[in-house]
C-alpha cells in the first residue's frame, strides 16, 4: 500500500475543469476533477474511451491539444502550482520532473536518432553529467529495463527493436532524468498480453526502486489491479470513485464501479452471463442534469436527477460521487 | 445428422511478402514467404462455441476469413456439415454460403457509412433472395428488435450510433440471411467493458434461440473462458492445444498455454502464484526451427529445436508438444537427472 | 437493453444547413464570393437566349454599320448604344460573351464528366482487381503524365480530325473537343479513385459484402463508389476551371471551336487582333468573364478539397 506521506502529496489536482470550444458550444471534457498522488505511490486512472483519462494525463504536463483548454481549477507538483506556467518553464518541468509513456511507443521516440543519442540527451538536457558518464547511465538504464545486450543495442535506431523492446527504451527515456512523477498512458495497449504483463512488472520495479510515483492511465483493470496502489475512475468527465485497489475491485461502492467490476470476464468467475449496464456513455454534449450516470443507474432517485454529487469521504481512503452515500441520507435511513 | 458443423483439414496460407521483382534481382534477394497458418486441423460441432485464442501472428484472423472465403487457403481443405467449401464454383456456394456469417472487429469499419441501417440489415436478404418487398422492411424491423435496437432506427445512418449500436446492427445483419454458423472475429476488442459486456450476452442469448454455432477469434483470455465450449490455442500460425474450456484453464498441456494463462491480469488480486512470462513472439518470416515456441519455452529439450511436435490426444483434446510423447518424457528426465 | 439513440432526426434542408460542410461554406466568404460569381456565370450562360439583347449568330439582325461601337458611347451612325460595346461585324460584345461562356462551360462540363466516367471506371477496376490489370493501368496513366495535357488535347484534337470526314468537321468540333480535353484529364481521376478504392476494399463492410458472394460490380457500385466520391468532387471542380481554360487556349490557338460558334477562348483570339488599333474592349470584356469564372470555379475548388479534408489545413 501507498506509504503515507504527512508531508503533503506529491502531485494535488484541484477541481480541474477542462473544456472544448466548438461551433455547438463549449463541450465540459473534465467536469471539477480532484485527486491527490503521493510520492511514490502508483495511482491508477480508470475510465472508458471518452471518460476523459487521457486528458487528465495530457492537462497535467501541459499538452492539452488545442482548442482544448484548461478552465478552472489548479494543478499542483509539490505546492507548486503548474497548470498556468509560461511554456518554456513547462517544457523543463516536462522530462525532468515529470516522464512520460504513451500507448504507442514510435510516438515517442524519434526514428531518426538511435537510442544511446536519444537516451543521452535527456540525460543531459535535464542534468550535468558529462557525455560518458550519460551514457553509462544509460546503459545501466536500458539493462535495467530488460533490454539484452544493452551496451551493443544502445547504438541501434528504434525500428530495430520490437514492439515490447520498443517499450521498454521508452520507459527508460521517461525515467533517465529520474523524474518524480511518471504519467503512462495506456503503456501495454499495443502490446500482447504475454508482452504486456513483462512490461508492467518493469514499470511497476523501476519506478518503486526510483521512488517515482506514477498515474497510470488505462481502460483495462486488470492492468489496475496488478500494478495501482489506489484508484480513480471516471465517469463523462467526472471522478465517480477513487479508493485502494483492493477495496475499489472487491467492493466497488459507486454503482457504476459495481457495474464495471462485473462486466469484466475473469478467468475465475463461473456465472453464465455478465452483469451489463444498460446503454452506453453520454456524449459531452449530452451528459443529463445532476448525476451523470442517472439515466443508468438502477438505483437512481430524485435527488439523482437534479442535483450533482461531490466527492463523499467513506473512510480515511475512500471517496464516493453518489447520493446513496450522502451522510444526511444515511442517518434518516438508520 | 453429423455432430459436426464444421471441419478444417490441414489449413496452410503463405503469404508471399517478397520485395518487388527489380528490388529482389538487384539486391540478390530470394523470395519471401511469411507461414500465417500451418497445417492447422479442428472440428466445429452443432451449437457449441469454438474459439481461437492467440497473439498477434498467431494467423487466427486468416484462419476465420479462410474459413469464409476471404482469403484462398495455400493448402488444406474445409468441409461445411460434409460439403466441401469450394468458393470457385458460384452455383454450388450460394446455397452454402447462406448457412454461415461474420462478424468482425470494428464496428466503425464494418458498416458503410453511406447506407441507411435499415439497407445495411437487409443486404443479405436481398443478396440472398429470401423475401421480397414490404416483408423486408417488417423482417429487418424485427431484426433490429431482436439485437436491442428499435425499429425506428431503419432510416438512420451508422454514424448516429454509438459503437456498442454499431455491433448490434452488425449482428442484426449477420442474423438477417438466417445462419447457423457465425465466425466473429474479436467481436468486442473494440468496444468499452460495459459495452463488451452487452454484446457478449447478447450473443449468447441469440445463440440459445436459434442453436448458432460460433466460431469466436479473440486474444482475450478471459472472454474466450467466459464464451467458448472449447478452445484451440494458436501460436506463430500452430495451433498447440485444443482443449475443452473447462479444463483448458485448470490443467493446460502445452507451456505456451500455461504462460498465457500467467500472462492474464488477475483481477480476483487472489496473488496466485505465476511463472513470470519471457521473451516476445519471433519473426513470422523466419520462425524457429522445430518447435517454434522452443525459444521462450521454460522446459526446451534438445529435440524441441531439432523437430516440429506432432499432436498428441489429451484428456479433452490434443496438444503438439514434444513434453507429452513418451521420447519426450524420457528425454526430460533424462536431462533432469 | 434499451439504449438511447441518437439526437432527433432533422429533415433534409435543416440537416443540410447543419451539416459541417455548409458552416464551412457560411463561414468562408471567399468560398460564398466565388459560388455567387460562378453561379451568376453559369445562370447568365444557360439563360443566355433570354437574356441577351441580341442574338449574335443570327446575320440578319447584325448591322455592320454598328462595327466597333466603343463601350456605353452612341454608334457615330446609328446612334445605337451597347453596353459593353461592338465588334468589327456589329455583335454586341454583351451577347457575346453570353453565347460564348454558354460555349465555354458545356465544352468544360461535358469534359469533365467524359474524363470523370472514364477515369472513376478504370481507377476503381484498377483499385479492385489489382495485379496486373493496375498495374498496366497505372503506367498508361504515368506516361500519359509525361506529356503535358494541352499538348495531349492537341494531339488528339488533331488525329480526330484527320478521321473526320471534312463536311462533318464543323459540327463535331465541339464534340471533338470534349473527347480530347477529358482524355487528356482521365488520369487525375483514375489515380485518386484506385487510391482511394483500395483503402475502401480492405474495409470490414466489403468484406461482410463478400462474405455473403454479392457480385464485384455491386460492390464496386454500390459499396465503394459512394465512398470514393469526395475526393472525385474536389478534383472535378478545380478540373472544371482547368477544362475551361484548356478549351480557351485550344480555341485561342484557333484548333478549338469554329468561330461561328465562337466559345470565350474564340472571342479572345478575335479580340487580341484589335487591341493595338484602340478596340480594347473587344478583348478586354471577355477575358475578364474566362477569368472570373475560372477563378471562382477554382476557389471554390479549393475550399470542397479543405472542407471535406479538414486535415489537410
Amino acid at each position: 500500500m501507498a506509504p503515507v506521506h504527512k508531508s503533503g502529496p506529491l502531485l494535488s489536482v484541484r477541481d480541474l475543469v477542462v473544456e472544448f470550444p466548438t461551433r455547438r458550444g463549449t463541450l465540459r471534457a473534465l467536469d471539477k476533477v480532484s485527486f491527490d498522488i503521493a510520492e511514490g505511490e502508483v495511482l491508477g486512472m480508470v475510465g472508458e474511451s471518452g471518460a476523459g483519462k487521457s486528458l487528465t494525463g495530457a492537462a497535467i504536463i501541459g499538452l492539452l491539444e488545442p482548442p482544448g483548454r484548461i478552465a478552472g481549477g489548479e494543478i499542483l507538483l509539490r505546492g507548486e502550482r503548474i497548470d498556468n506556467l509560461p511554456r518554456e518553464k513547462m517544457r523543463r518541468i516536462r522530462g525532468r520532473r515529470i516522464g512520460m509513456v504513451f500507448q504507442d511507443p514510435l510516438t515517442s521516440l524519434n526514428p531518426l536518432y538511435t537510442v544511446a543519442e536519444q537516451l543521452i540527451e535527456t540525460i543531459r538536457t535535464h542534468m550535468d553529467v558529462s557525455e560518458k558518464e550519460a551514457r553509462k547511465r544509460a546503459v545501466a538504464l536500458l539493462d535495467r529495463v530488460g533490454i539484452p545486450a544493452a551496451a551493443r543495442r544502445i547504438d541501434d535506431y528504434p525500428h530495430h527493436f520490437s514492439g515490447g523492446m520498443r517499450q521498454r527504451v521508452v520507459i527508460a527515456l521517461a525515467l533517465a532524468a529520474e523524474p518524480e512523477l511518471v504519467i503512462a498512458d495506456e503503456p501495454t495497449t499495443a502490446l500482447d498480453v504475454s508482452v504486456q504483463a513483462q512490461i508492467i512488472d518493469v514499470l511497476k520495479e523501476i519506478c518503486a526502486e526510483r521512488g517515482a510515483s506514477v498515474m497510470l492511465i488505462t481502460h483495462d483493470m486488470g492492468v489496475i489491479a496488478e500494478t495501482a496502489d489506489r484508484v480513480a475512475v471516471l465517469y463523462a468527465g467526472r471522478l465517480a470513485e477513487i479508493g485502494p485497489v483492493r477495496d475499489v475491485i472487491q467492493a466497488a461502492e459507486h454503482p457504476y464501479t459495481v457495474g464495471l467490476m462485473g462486466s469484466i470476464p475473469t478467468l475465475t468467475q463461473t456465472a453464465e452471463r455478465l452483469t451489463q449496464i444498460p446503454g452506453s456513455m453520454p456524449r459531452l454534449d449530452a451528459i443529463q442534469q445532476g448525476c451523470a450516470f442517472n439515466p443508468r443507474c438502477t438505483r437512481a432517485f430524485d435527488r439523482c436527477r437534479v442535483e450533482r454529487p461531490d466527492l463523499i469521504a467513506r473512510g480515511e481512503e475512500r471517496q464516493v460521487a453518489c447520493w446513496l452515500y450522502d451522510p444526511a441520507k444515511e442517518a434518516q435511513d438508520v | 445428422m453429423s455432430d459436426v458443423l464444421l471441419s478444417v483439414e490441414g489449413l496452410t496460407r503463405r503469404f508471399d511478402v517478397s520485395k518487388p521483382w527489380l528490388n529482389r534481382v538487384i539486391e540478390r534477394e530470394d523470395r519471401q514467404f511469411l507461414t500465417a497458418t500451418a497445417d492447422v486441423s479442428f472440428e466445429i460441432r452443432r451449437g457449441e462455441t469454438f474459439a481461437l485464442v492467440g497473439e498477434s501472428g498467431s494467423g487466427k484472423s486468416t484462419i476465420a476469413k479462410m474459413i469464409v472465403g476471404l482469403l484462398e487457403p495455400s493448402a488444406g481443405e474445409i468441409r461445411f456439415d460434409g460439403q466441401k467449401m469450394d468458393f470457385a464454383s458460384g452455383a454450388a456456394m450460394r446455397a452454402l454460403r447462406r448457412r454461415f456469417q461474420m462478424i468482425f472487429q470494428d464496428p466503425f469499419a464494418s458498416l458503410n457509412p453511406r447506407w441507411r441501417v435499415g439497407d445495411i440489415i437487409a443486404e443479405p436478404i436481398r443478396t440472398f433472395g429470401l423475401l421480397r418487398g414490404a416483408a423486408i422492411g417488417k423482417e429487418v424491423g424485427r431484426l433490429l428488435d431482436l439485437v436491442g435496437l428499435s425499429a425506428r432506427d431503419t432510416e438512420k445512418f451508422p454514424h448516429e450510433f454509438s459503437g456498442g449500436q454499431r455491433q448490434r446492427i452488425a449482428i442484426a445483419r449477420a442474423l438477417s440471411s438466417k445462419p447457423e454458423f457465425i465466425v466473429c472475429d474479436e467481436p468486442t476488442s473494440a468496444l468499452d467493458v460495459s459495452v463488451q459486456a452487452q454484446i457478449l450476452n447478447l450473443m449468447r442469448d441469440l445463440q440459445d434461440e436459434f442453436g448458432l454455432t460460433y466460431l469466436l477469434i479473440s486474444h482475450d483470455l478471459s472472454v474466450v473462458r467466459h464464451m467458448s465450449t472449447r478452445i484451440g490455442v494458436l501460436y506463430l500460425g500452430r495451433l498447440v492445444e485444443i482443449a475443452d474450456a473447462k479444463r483448458l484453464f485448470v490443467e493446460p498441456q502445452h507451456p505456451y498455454t500455461r504462460m498465457l494463462l500467467d500472462a492474464v491480469p488477475d483481477l480476483a488480486l487472489s496473488g496466485r502464484r505465476r511463472t513470470p512470462v519471457t521473451g516476445e513472439i519471433p519473426n513470422p518470416i523466419t520462425p524457429p526451427p522445430g518447435c517454434t515456441f522452443h525459444p521462450r519455452c521454460p522446459h526446451v529439450m534438445d529435440v524441441c529445436r531439432k523437430r516440429t511436435p506432432a499432436s498428441v490426444g489429451t484428456a479433452s483434446g490434443q496438444a503438439a508438444c514434444h513434453l507429452l510423447t513418451a521420447d519426450g518424457q524420457n528425454e526430460a528426465r533424462e536431462t533432469t537427472l | 437493453m434499451q439504449e438511447t439513440t441518437g439526437k432527433p432526426r432533422l429533415n433534409a434542408v435543416a440537416r443540410a444547413w447543419d451539416s459541417d460542410v455548409a458552416w464551412s461554406f457560411r463561414h468562408s466568404p471567399l468560398a460564398v464570393i466565388a459560388a455567387f460569381v460562378s453561379i451568376l456565370i453559369i445562370l447568365a450562360a444557360v439563360f443566355a437566349p433570354w437574356i441577351a439583347p441580341h442574338d449574335p449568330f443570327n446575320p440578319a439582325t447584325l448591322n455592320l454599320m454598328d462595327g466597333f461601337t466603343a463601350p456605353m458611347e452612341p454608334n457615330q451612325f446609328t446612334g445605337n448604344v451597347y453596353w459593353l460595346g461592338t465588334d468589327n461585324q456589329g455583335r454586341d460584345v454583351f451577347s457575346t460573351i453570353l453565347y460564348g461562356a454558354r460555349i465555354s462551360l458545356f465544352v468544360g462540363f461535358m469534359a469533365v464528366l467524359f474524363a470523370m466516367v472514364l477515369g472513376i471506371t478504370l481507377g476503381l477496376i484498377a483499385g479492385y482487381r489489382g495485379g496486373w490489370v493496375d498495374s498496366l493501368l497505372m503506367r498508361v496513366a504515368d506516361v500519359q503524365l509525361t506529356f503535358p495535357s494541352i499538348l495531349l488535347a492537341l494531339l488528339i484534337f488533331g488525329v480526330a480530325r484527320g478521321f473526320i470526314p471534312p463536311a462533318y468537321r464543323e459540327a463535331m468540333a465541339i464534340w471533338v473537343l470534349i473527347v480530347a480535353i477529358g482524355l487528356s484529364d482521365w488520369v487525375q481521376y483514375a489515380r485518386v479513385v484506385r487510391g482511394a478504392t483500395m483503402v475502401e476494399k480492405s474495409k470490414e463492410y466489403v468484406q461482410a459484402a463478400r462474405v455473403i458472394g454479392a457480385h464485384p460490380a455491386k460492390i464496386l457500385l454500390r459499396h465503394i463508389l459512394p465512398n470514393v466520391m469526395g475526393p472525385v468532387l474536389v478534383i472535378a471542380t478545380i478540373g472544371l476551371a482547368l477544362a475551361i481554360i484548356a478549351e480557351a487556349t485550344l480555341s485561342f490557338l484557333g484548333v478549338g471551336v469554329p468561330s461561328t460558334q465562337p466559345s470565350l477562348g474564340t472571342l479572345i483570339r478575335i479580340g487580341q487582333g484589335f487591341l493595338f488599333s484602340g478596340e480594347w474592349w473587344i478583348l478586354l470584356f471577355p477575358s475578364i468573364t474566362l477569368l472570373a469564372l475560372a477563378l471562382s470555379v477554382n476557389l471554390l475548388g479549393d475550399w470542397l478539397r479543405d472542407a471535406l479534408n479538414p486535415r489537410l489545413r
